[in-house]
């Protein structure tokens, strides 16, 4: 756990503070992510924790002890430390660059071996190709890879980070987003990651922590800080698109509506047109009795048809998994020109339906309940 | 007689000289090194005393050689040392000191601020920072200080005859008095053939202990 109190930094000669009194706690296996415009204090704080920089009042905490009790060498040895411009040694191969705090801590020779080739697979690098490289050898992503390696080599509990993934490219920060993610799903250290990409902060992020000129503005989960900003600059902070970047952290699962209206592919297709008009809906999902999803049926295909609705069931091809997050889902909606999503489990059964009625709920915006031209679904089960 | 000849008849005495040559030559780039690369490294972190130094060792290098050899008879005379070989290494040494110590100061301050910042970050100290980071990822640039003070040396070392230092410049001097070819000849392939090899020599220890990451290639 770390525990900021009332931490203030002044540097000499500076008018302002560069960290002006933020109190702040980060509990154990959490990824705090300290975020705001350049010049916010951002990574100020940060190095305060591992004393590069000396704090000028208030007191910082690292698992109930007082850092300044502590020797600064010895603190930083036990706290990782990754960069944004990856500070690996050129002249040490990934082996020496990755070893170089557990020789600084005294670590056997076959400890320290057994380790790197432990991390390297870690953060999936095969060893036997990148032991003996030397950093010149690596693209940015790999040099990356290393310096977090590097960073988690002596095991520490606790984790900065500084833009670790701001030099990578698109593609390659989002790989390198979700592996670390992977990892510290497994290894669950106490981290703070410090960045200026607002979208890196929801995703990486179980705490964030925005600050403005030195100042704490507003602390709490990503979905807060989107749903209830605390005032007008944490508005235009994370974006005129906050609604939609809250789809970022919402699954399917949580906006989809449940047990909706629906026939089965044995029913009369007389009564089930008689359904549908009476409900002015003009489309209706059809299932088997399991609950699998079979298609669709309109009101022009039932017209005077003479049996089962199944018969003259639509193809469905355009589901969604309920565990997709909901910007995709929207996605998929927008660029099929979809007015609702049929939500399938892996087994096939019929879990849910997502459509604009559902999304803007959750998001908190009103949009047609009437969802487009599938007219009104509601939560009301089986038709007939 | 020709170059061929003389060099033939005078080889042991030509040897001689190209041994006397070396050792000033090597005893004044010890000091110059021992010197020069510590003082380098502790210049940059004192700034302000680094651009006075570098400014007095570019002085330095303005001096005609003849005109220092000269003006250090007067100071050195009081120890009883105005001509011989200990002028000569001290004004090599002078010579040397500004490439040695400009490189040395230039690569210690370009090592890139993150590289050191990660260094100290993971729980280096200061000193390791120095001397496991900055020094083994400078040796490249101080090493071609060094082989320009090693080839320089060389050359302004033949001028050190001048004062009775000895060495391959005697062969250039007495042949201009003289005015025998074949000997200044000699005089001038012999140090130019050492300073290509010293070089060289330099470039294999260089090879050897610069770190493979460092290479372009």
């Amino acid at each position: 756990m770390i525990e900021l109190n009332h931490v203030t930094k002044i540097y000499p000669g500076a008018s302002q503070p560069a960290v002006d009194s933020v109190s702040l706690t980060v509990p154990d296996g959490e990824i705090c992510v300290f975020i705001g415009p350049s010049g916010c204090g951002k990574t100020t704080l940060m190095r305060l924790i591992n004393r590069l920089i000396p704090i000028t009042s208030g007191s910082i905490s690292v698992d109930g002890k007082d850092t300044m009790g502590l020797d600064p060498i010895e603190l930083r040895r036990h706290i990782g430390y990754a960069i944004q411009q990856v500070g690996l040694f050129p002249h040490m191969t990934v082996r020496d660059n990755i070893a170089t705090v557990p020789k600084l801590l005294g670590w056997t020779r076959t400890k320290i071996d057994a380790r790197v080739d432990e991390l390297l697979t870690l953060v999936n690098l095969e060893p036997k190709t990148f032991r003996d490289r030397y950093p010149r050898q690596l693209s940015g992503g790999q040099a990356q890879r290393i310096g977090v390696a590097r960073a988690m080599a002596a095991d520490p509990p606790i984790m900065l980070m500084d833009e670790p993934f701001g030099a990578i490219d698109p593609i390659n920060r989002e790989i390198l987003q979700d592996e670390f993610l992977r990892i510290q799903e497994k290894l669950k250290k106490t981290i703070i990651f410090v960045t200026h990409d607002i979208n890196e902060a929801i995703k990486m992020g179980q705490r964030i922590a925005l600050l403005k000129e030195g100042r704490l503005i507003q602390a709490g989960l990503p979905d807060e800080l989107l749903n209830r900003p605390a005032d007008e600059f944490v508005k235009s902070f994370v974006g005129a698109d906050r609604v939609l970047k809250r789809l970022n952290l919402l699954k399917v699962r949580d906006a989809m509506m449940t047990n909706p209206v629906h026939c089965l592919s044995d029913d009369s297709s007389e009564k089930v047109l008689e359904q549908m008009v009476k409900n002015d809906l003009a489309f209706l999902i059809v299932t088997d009795r399991g609950q699998r999803l079979l298609g669709y049926v309109n009101q022009y295909d039932l017209r005077g048809h003479k049996g089962h609705a199944g018969d003259v069931a639509r193809k469905l091809t355009l589901t969604v998994s309920p565990e997709r997050n909901l910007k995709e889902a929207l996605s998929q909606m927008l660029s099929y020109d979809l007015g609702i999503l049929v939500v399938v489990g892996e087994d096939g059964r019929i879990q849910g339906v997502l459509n604009s009625t559902t999304l803007s709920t959750l998001v908190g915006s009103t949009y047609d309940e009437r969802g487009g031209h599938w007219g009104r679904i509601t939560a009301a089960g089986r038709i007939l | 007689m020709t170059t061929y000849d003389f060099i033939v008849r005078n080889w042991p005495e030509l040897m001689n000289l190209a041994w006397q040559h070396t050792v000033f030559v090597s005893i004044a780039l010890a000091i110059a090194i021992a010197t020069g690369v510590p003082l380098g490294v502790y210049l940059t972190f004192n700034r302000r005393l680094a651009d006075t130094v570098l400014y007095l060792a570019g002085i330095m290098m303005t001096v005609p050689s003849v005109a220092l050899f000269g003006l250090m008879i007067p100071f050195l005379s009081v120890f009883g040392h105005g001509i011989g070989t200990v002028p000569a290494v001290i004004a090599l040494v002078l010579y040397s000191q500004l490439p040695i110590l400009r490189s040395t100061y230039a690569a210690i301050r370009s090592v890139d601020p993150a590289i050191i910042e990660a260094g100290l970050g993971i729980g280096m100290t200061r000193a390791q920072v120095l001397f496991k980071v900055q020094i083994p990822m400078s040796l490249g640039v101080i090493f071609s200080g060094v082989r320009v003070a090693v080839v320089m040396s060389i050359g302004i070392g033949a001028i050190a005859a001048y004062i009775g230092a000895g060495g391959l410049g005697q062969y250039i001097f007495n042949g201009i008095t003289q005015t025998y070819d074949a000997m200044i000849n000699t005089g001038a392939v012999a140090v130019s053939v050492m300073a290509i090899l010293a070089d060289f020599m330099f470039g294999r220890l260089e090879r050897t202990l610069v770190s493979k990451g460092l290479r372009r290639d």
